[in-house]
């Protein structure tokens, strides 16, 4: 029993992580119907920026409380930035142009930017510093610590704040006026240009903060963290239909307790005929029986509330 | 976008100097000024998450040949000018191929490469199929030399050897009687978890699960928690660093009291420096005898160092004897040309900075030996060095 808590334990947070990055994959397809590739390895930068300004920080002799805000700070600063100039130089000149092209420049922009970490920060790994506590809680036998805690609670709290952003500001209401029709909503008066800008920015902070989860939760940074990590929220965005809010958090939680009871409980159900090798290829499994049964995903098909 | 501009920069750099050699290999009379250029190709993951270990091997075989053409090697009468070839395999089996094409297309003399089990052993065979003496500096798979090339060398202990070595440690020496495996399911990984296996297995102890993961994963929570269901006395993981690290911290936080063990994987500065303290008291092992136990390698040790600005990761030290060993039998037979220099080559007898290097007729180091290690307070420290008698 305290292991099957632990596995969701696991999933939850792991989920938590996919559901951050899916959101920003859902906000960009909502709006512009483009799947920004690169939006991976703009978590990837945020890790590593807010790494730089924490090494910087703390040869500063600051509280460790103090460092983390200021660190988190900076990360979403220049990740919203890097999300600006990502859509002005990549995606702006190419919107009227065949889907394709912008799909090619995103992985090229993809490309670009791991290729420039690994020159900024080099090939190796780097450790990141342990700012909060990591205690072990015990919970019915399972054990969380106070970094996964954070991750869950600020997941959720950032969900919930993205979601009163969309339907209760007036930006929101100009989001979803776009996502549903660009030239109505640019003749009623919505700046179309800021628009996007702006959501290109969000999705970047939300980048920002899910690569400084990981960073805390593993202790490790690389300029490669954010390939496989984009590749699954991806994935998750999808599962739950990409383009809904509410869809990337159910498909980005669904897909971390898939993975971690998967891999958990997948050897012993099949009487050890598939083992933990098959984590991945399950989760992909389910996201194939999802899209034959629901093509544009759990909660795809409300296309109105999509933003 | 970038990776594909430097390899047409690359390939055009490599025009030009295929085109400047042909022109200096045009019959001129004075013998004596001639230069002899002879590439050595290099193959490694150069990008990806083992990007700082391919870096660490390219860098010990540009020291070999940066030392060779101080030093003013003679082959066959000729002053030799060596030259690196260095290619990207990105840790990936098609990709090594592919690399391994265009280093014979670019006429190499010899390759020292490549890194993973995984990359080398689909790659010998395109080696083997041009002629091109091969010298894997840390392919440790049993299968790379059991295809049969009599190009494909190592200069490194292989899995037979190792696994059986860390599972007879395992069981006799700390006493794991129940044992629980993690492999990355790459050529290496399984193939070093399969010999654990079948020694620890041998030696009496029982497996009580075998888990997987990729050489991508950093995320290890769901197998470790099954596994911690289980309660074994010993986790071994057959793997490389990048896997090692995330691994030992998730190992230590969901409070699994099981010794943690890897190959020579995990023996990596990176390891214990990027885990802190729940790396300590974990256990690798890596072929040879350690370095500064070795008559050069103290020395070694220091000169890359001063010469990189950073300490060797992994195998620089083998892919400097690797690309050593190579010279020396192309000074031997007096020529470059890989038809007459690979039968020199696999008699050779060498004193390199690992190890006293000679090959069996597979293309394997004859009686290696292998070095178990402790990580404590933050440090490798070597606990015993088993097997490996001098050849």
């Amino acid at each position: 029993m305290d292991i099957l808590l632990q596995q969701i334990i696991n999933g939850l947070v792991q989920g938590s992580v996919y559901a951050l990055v899916a959101l920003g994959y859902t906000m960009v397809y909502g709006i512009l119907g483009l799947i920004n590739f690169a939006h991976g390895e703009v978590v990837m930068v945020g890790a590593m920026v807010a790494l730089a300004s924490i090494q910087v920080l703390l040869a500063a002799a600051l509280s460790p409380l103090l460092v983390l805000v200021l660190s988190v700070i900076v990360a979403v600063a220049v990740c919203m930035a890097l999300g600006y100039s990502i859509e002005r130089i990549a995606y702006r000149p190419l919107r009227n142009a065949p889907r394709l092209a912008p799909l090619i420049t995103a992985i090229g922009v993809s490309i670009v930017l791991q290729n420039l970490a690994m020159i900024i920060w080099g090939r190796e790994y780097h450790s990141f510093p342990q700012l909060l506590p990591n205690n072990p809680h015990n919970i019915g036998g399972a054990i969380i610590n106070e970094v996964q805690i954070a991750i869950v609670i600020t997941a959720i709290a950032v969900m919930l704040g993205l979601m009163l952003l969309v339907h209760r500001t007036r930006l929101g209401r100009a989001m979803r006026a776009v996502a549903e029709n660009p030239t109505a909503a640019s003749l009623m008066g919505v700046n179309i240009n800021k628009v996007i800008s702006t959501t290109f920015m969000l999705g970047s902070a939300l980048a920002a903060i899910a690569g400084i989860m990981v960073s805390a939760n593993y202790g490790v940074v690389h300029y490669y963290m954010g390939f496989m990590l984009g590749l699954k929220a991806f994935t998750a965005a999808v599962l739950g239909g990409i383009g809904n809010l509410r869809g990337a958090m159910v498909g980005g939680v669904l897909l971390g307790l898939i993975e971690s009871l998967g891999a958990g409980y997948i050897g012993p159900l099949t009487g050890g005929i598939l083992g933990s090798n098959y984590q991945d290829a399950f989760a992909f499994f389910v996201l194939i029986a999802v899209l034959i049964f629901r093509p544009s995903g759990l909660l795809g098909e409300r296309v109105a509330e999509r933003a | 976008m970038l990776r594909h501009s430097f390899a047409l920069l690359f390939s055009a750099a490599l025009l030009v100097t295929v085109t400047a050699c042909s022109k200096s290999e045009t019959p001129k009379s004075s013998s004596a000024s001639d230069e002899l250029v002879v590439r050595i190709g290099a193959a490694a993951p150069l990008t990806g998450p083992q990007a700082h270990i391919g870096k660490d091997n390219e860098n010990g075989t540009r020291m070999a040949i940066e030392d060779a053409n101080a030093r003013g090697i003679m082959i066959g009468g000729r002053k030799a000018r060596f030259e690196l070839l260095s290619e990207d395999d990105q840790t990936d089996p098609k990709t090594a191929t592919i690399v391994a094409q265009k280093l014979v297309d670019a006429k190499v003399n010899g390759v020292i490469g490549h890194l993973n089990s995984g990359t080398t052993i689909p790659a010998a065979r395109i080696y083997n199929d041009n002629g091109i003496p091969q010298i894997s500096p840390s392919a440790t798979a049993v299968s790379y030399t059991a295809q049969g090339f009599k190009t494909a060398f190592r200069v490194m202990a292989n899995d037979g050897q190792q696994g059986k070595v860390l599972g007879e440690f395992a069981v006799k020496k700390l006493n794991a009687k129940t044992i629980a495996v993690i492999d990355d399911r790459t050529a290496y990984g399984q193939g070093l978890a399969d010999e654990f296996i079948k020694s620890a297995q041998a030696q009496g102890a029982q497996i009580v699960a075998h888990e997987y993961t990729t050489d991508k994963a950093v995320d290890f929570s769901a197998v470790l928690t099954s596994i911690k269901g289980k309660k074994p006395d010993l986790l071994f993981f057959g793997g490389m660093d990048p896997q090692g690290v995330p691994m030992v911290k998730q190992l230590k936080s969901l409070g699994l009291s099981a010794k943690f063990m890897m190959g020579d994987g995990g023996y990596t500065p990176k390891m214990p420096e990027l885990a802190g303290a729940a790396a300590d008291g974990m256990y690798a092992s890596l072929p040879g005898v350690p370095l500064d136990r070795m008559p050069n390698g103290r020395d070694f040790a220091q000169r890359y160092e001063a010469k990189f600005k950073q300490p060797i990761q992994l195998y620089a030290p083998y892919c400097y004897d690797a690309t050593n060993v190579m010279i020396a039998a192309m000074q031997k037979a007096g020529s470059a040309e890989p038809a007459k220099y690979l039968p020199e080559l696999a008699k050779t007898s060498y004193d390199g900075v690992t190890a006293k290097i000679s090959f069996d007729d597979k293309g394997d180091l004859k009686g290696g030996a292998i070095t178990l290690y402790q990580v404590q307070q933050g440090k490798w420290v070597a606990i015993e060095t088993m097997g490996g008698a001098a050849p």
